[in-house]
């Protein structure tokens, strides 16, 4: 996906990938740094950094009608009110936001 | 001296492929008019057991199928024939779950049109399966008392992304002296609002209030479709 990113931007060389990385994505940021090499090995992306982003949980509280950030991915209570929240804004992304291309 | 590099959003989903397809195929479910459940657990569960009952008991009044994930074998699709129901597998290697992809494969060649439920067991993992969506209506998550009341708050993600619990294996809860109100306090944690059928695949209990979920979920499938 970088690959072709930078293809279409002229063939520029990426030293980043910045990747936003929500808490209920899945998948741990320690394994996608330690196995973002190995998969760039013998690509146009080696050699360059992977930067992650993380996103805490986002959830909309019904009683205090308010966005609120969630302390623990094991507690989907709103953190003023205690109220039990489900409706989850952000915190499952998974998304290569940025690239960085030297010039 | 090295130029500055230069910052350019992209915002691409990774997984947005799997996302595409998933959509294609739940669209192509709801023109069916066929109900896609899903079953997500960890290996051991009595997903396949719990699911043959739930072919056979059904078999009599609706239409019902299903697709089978498993790495290496095909053991848990034999089991599942045995209900008579239409079963296919679709055998994932190494791989630990089930793909959107893959789904549309295995039903390659099959009349949706002739089905009323299509049931879809996935992998026997509580991590990975829960980023990928098959296109299924309703994800169930099962739980086995002999594993512990705490398995929600170890794995929240599976648990969040589910529509429905099902605690199995209840006829060994006292043997495992397995704590019911810790467990649906940690579900209730994880995942507020979500509802949770207790059964026992050996002893039939909770089965018919399974069943009963089943018919009504799938028929305000179709009143909202209309």
């Amino acid at each position: 996906m970088a690959e072709e990113e930078a293809a279409r931007r002229g063939g520029a060389q990426i030293s980043a990938v910045h990747l936003r990385l929500g808490a209920l994505a899945g998948v741990v940021k320690d394994a996608l740094l330690s196995s973002y090499e190995l998969a760039c090995e013998g690509t146009e992306l080696q050699g360059s950094r992977l930067v992650v982003e993380e996103i805490p949980i986002e959830v909309y509280c019904p009683k205090c009608l308010a966005p609120r950030t969630l302390e623990s991915v094991q507690w989907f209570v709103c953190p003023e009110c205690q109220s039990p929240v489900s409706e989850v804004i952000r915190g499952r992304e998974l998304q290569v936001f940025a690239l960085e291309l030297q010039q | 001296m090295s130029p500055q590099p230069r910052l350019v959003e992209v915002r691409q989903n990774i997984l947005k492929q799997n996302d595409i397809v998933a959509r294609e195929l739940r669209q192509r479910f709801h023109r069916a008019g066929v109900y896609v459940v899903s079953l997500v657990s960890s290996p051991g569960s009595g997903k396949t057991a719990f699911l043959e009952r739930t072919l056979t008991l059904m078999q009599p009044n609706y239409r019902v199928a299903a697709l089978v994930g498993d790495l290496a074998t095909d053991n848990d699709a034999a089991r599942l024939a045995r209900s008579q129901a239409p079963v296919r597998q679709i055998t994932t290697g190494t791989l630990c779950h089930l793909e959107a992809a893959m789904v549309r494969t295995a039903l390659e060649g099959w009349e949706l049109e002739t089905l009323d439920f299509l049931f879809i067991e996935n992998v026997g993992n509580l991590v990975c399966p829960s980023s990928y969506d098959v296109g299924e209506d309703l994800r169930v998550v099962l739980l086995s008392v002999t594993e512990g009341e705490d398995k929600p708050l170890k794995y929240p993600t599976i648990f969040n992304t589910a529509d429905l619990a099902v605690l199995t294996k209840m006829d060994l809860a006292d043997a495992v002296e397995f704590d019911m109100v810790a467990a649906d306090c940690n579900i209730e944690r994880v995942r507020p609002g979500m509802p949770v059928l207790k059964v026992s695949t050996k002893n039939g209990a909770g089965i018919s209030e399974w069943l009963h979920f089943l018919d009504s979920a799938r028929n305000r499938q179709l009143v909202s479709a209309v």
